[in-house]
């Protein structure tokens, strides 16, 4: 629509990042990334030329001012790429400009410019006919050739002959801050229209990585910052949040809870691709929820996936037969797959992009996962709350059901910060919590929230033993259990709620 | 066999590259004459010898013998300033920190 949408882009290949730049890179332009030390500016400039290479079959140069060729082709090894094939193959270049260590450093007498550089890029895009090329990192240009105005000057002029050559571009820059100028020199925006900024902030003694398309010139993109990660095999994978249509398409399509009685308190079962939290404090019956609707759904013939990190397999399964559950011949019969895993083990994003794939391989119609608090424990505010975005969002794009567990941190109840981060992104909470009358302990559980559809209001009573939950009558007579503070009523109290309520 | 032997890269035919090209002629023509070769290399006509010696600026006056590797960048403001570049004094003897 008008200007906006004039400037082509072409698609990177990087997961995620087409998305948050809506299309890709803009065509036959220089995009700049800039980004702190260990940002991973290089594995993107690397991996920018790796995916045009691999996924559409274009070839690569790239310029390389800090690294030598041998140090690029040994990092992106271990990521999985043979970069040293693709240059028998002649898809990929190397334009050498790393300092020579060996040789004597070079004496500046005068006036010059980089034609040398400029003529060894342009034969070496002709050469190989790539349509990408890679420049990284101008900060190593400063610093040898100090001479800032040449070199910007210079700068400029390679901008132009990559253009005038049609191949899309992208140079990298230090910055010293994450959050102040955009690069060291401060001389690069003036090269490059397009701007994208790596990130790794410290936070929580946590390291976030974020990725942010600052601008761009004369097109869209998604603007903020997105988080990434950078796993072996697949490099970088950006996760983009905002991707999420919050308009799904919903469905009427109501699905067992596993329980009888659970199903009635909610208006006949879960909606098909609703996500349920379940809350209560260690004990009052979480992970038997779990377990029955695991079994629901595989009586169902659904397949049921569950993420387990507060208890091992052995456990879970023991847990369940003492509930009359067998888990066993469910996961024998391909029904169930168990994954459990200790929540230190990796960072939240690489555990939602390796629970995506499981996802993804093992198409269930059904997943579970035991708790998100063990998830919350380990990671930052902000993390845990884009983690649990981008979950949901897979499940609701897949139209698959998910129970989430989270711990109340108090044994009768009160708001768990799970909770508050998160209850507005599920569909349903159902509360399970401890009631305590005259000296015993007893359970309640209720059915806080079911959006799109009539609820039980009541707080019923449930027990529990070698056949899992029963649920029963609701509460009489108390009040304040939600609140963590069971209060019998007084007779008098009752009818002067009552009267309320008349008429 | 010449006791100087200089490779001058350029890129094209730039008031620059003429200015290079002729200070340095003049300047092997003055200190060392008939002793001298002095290669003159358009890296926009043969952009493969650039990739080779990796040069990125121009004019790059690289120097072959009697000392391999040295680099130098740039016009020179006088000849004066390239001799010393090259570590040598102005009757074109090598001056003494060369020889230490």
């Amino acid at each position: 629509m008008g200007k906006m949408s004039g400037l082509q882009k072409l698609r990177t290949g990087i997961s995620g990042l087409d998305s948050i730049s809506m299309g890709g890179l803009p065509r036959e332009r220089t995009t700049l990334v800039a980004g702190s030390a260990g940002s991973g500016k290089t594995i993107l400039a690397a991996q920018f030329l790796a995916e045009g290479i691999d996924q559409a079959g274009e070839g690569g140069v790239f310029v390389t001012f800090e690294e030598p060729p041998r140090a690029i082709r040994r990092n992106l090894a271990s990521l999985g790429w043979d970069i040293a094939e693709w240059e028998e193959q002649g898809k990929w270049i190397f334009v050498d400009a790393s300092a020579q260590v060996s040789e004597e450093a070079s004496l500046i007498v005068g006036n010059y410019d980089m034609g040398a550089l400029l003529a060894r890029i342009e034969n070496a895009v002709h050469t190989s006919g790539a349509a990408r090329v890679s420049l990284d990192s101008l900060g190593a240009v400063f610093t040898r050739f100090g001479d800032t105005e040449t070199v910007r000057n210079e700068l400029f002029r390679i901008t132009s002959v990559l253009r005038r050559l049609e191949v899309t571009s992208l140079m990298t820059a230090e910055r010293m801050e994450e959050y102040g100028q955009i690069s060291r020199e401060g001389v690069e925006e003036f090269v490059a229209d397009n701007v994208i900024i790596l990130r790794n902030v410290l936070e929580d003694e946590k390291r976030r990585r974020t990725v942010e398309i600052l601008k761009f010139r004369g097109t869209s993109h998604q603007k903020g910052e997105f988080p990434f990660t950078i796993l072996p095999e697949q490099g970088f994978v950006v996760i983009p949040l905002s991707e999420i249509d919050l308009e799904y398409e919903s469905t009427d399509l109501r699905i067992t809870s596993g329980s009888k009685e659970m199903d009635e308190m909610c208006g006949g079962g879960f909606y098909r691709d609703s996500i349920v939290l379940v809350s209560g404090a260690t004990g009052t019956g979480k992970t038997l929820m779990v377990t029955e609707f695991i079994a629901g759904g595989v009586k169902s013939k659904e397949r049921c996936l569950l993420f387990a990190f507060e208890e091992s397999r052995e456990q879970f399964f023991r847990n369940a037969t003492g509930w009359g559950v067998d888990l066993r011949p469910m996961e024998e019969a391909g029904y169930l797959k168990v994954v459990c895993e200790y929540p230190e083990v990796s960072s939240l994003e690489d555990r939602l992009i390796e629970m995506r794939r499981i996802l993804d391989e093992f198409k269930p119609q059904r997943v579970a996962i035991d708790s998100l608090s063990a998830l919350e424990r380990v990671s930052t505010k902000k993390s845990f709350r884009e983690f649990v975005l981008g979950i949901t969002s897979h499940l609701k794009q897949m139209e698959t059901a998910g129970l989430f567990t989270s711990t109340a941190p108090t044994l009768l109840g009160g708001e768990s910060v799970t909770e508050a981060h998160i209850s507005t992104l599920t569909d349903s909470i159902i509360l399970l919590r401890y009631v305590e009358i005259y000296g015993e302990m007893r359970r309640g559980l209720t059915v806080l929230k079911m959006r799109g559809s009539q609820h039980d209001k009541n707080i019923r009573e449930f027990t529990i033993d070698g056949r899992g939950m029963h649920i029963g009558k609701p509460f009489r007579n108390v009040g304040g259990i939600l609140a963590g503070n069971p209060v019998q009523l007084e007779t008098s109290e009752i009818s002067r709620l009552g009267s309320m309520f008349e008429g | 066999m010449s006791a100087y032997i200089f490779d001058l890269y350029i890129a094209g035919h730039t008031s620059r590259s003429r200015q290079a090209a002729r200070s340095m002629e003049r300047l092997c023509e003055e200190r060392f004459p008939g002793d001298y070769s002095l290669n003159i290399i358009d890296v926009l006509e043969d952009p493969r010898a650039a990739e080779e010696e990796k040069i990125i600026a121009t004019p790059t006056l690289v120097q072959r013998a009697p000392r391999a590797g040295r680099r130098i960048i740039g016009v020179p403001p006088d000849s004066e300033t390239m001799l010393r570049a090259l570590g040598l004094d102005a009757l074109g003897w090598e001056s003494a920190n060369e020889r230490a």
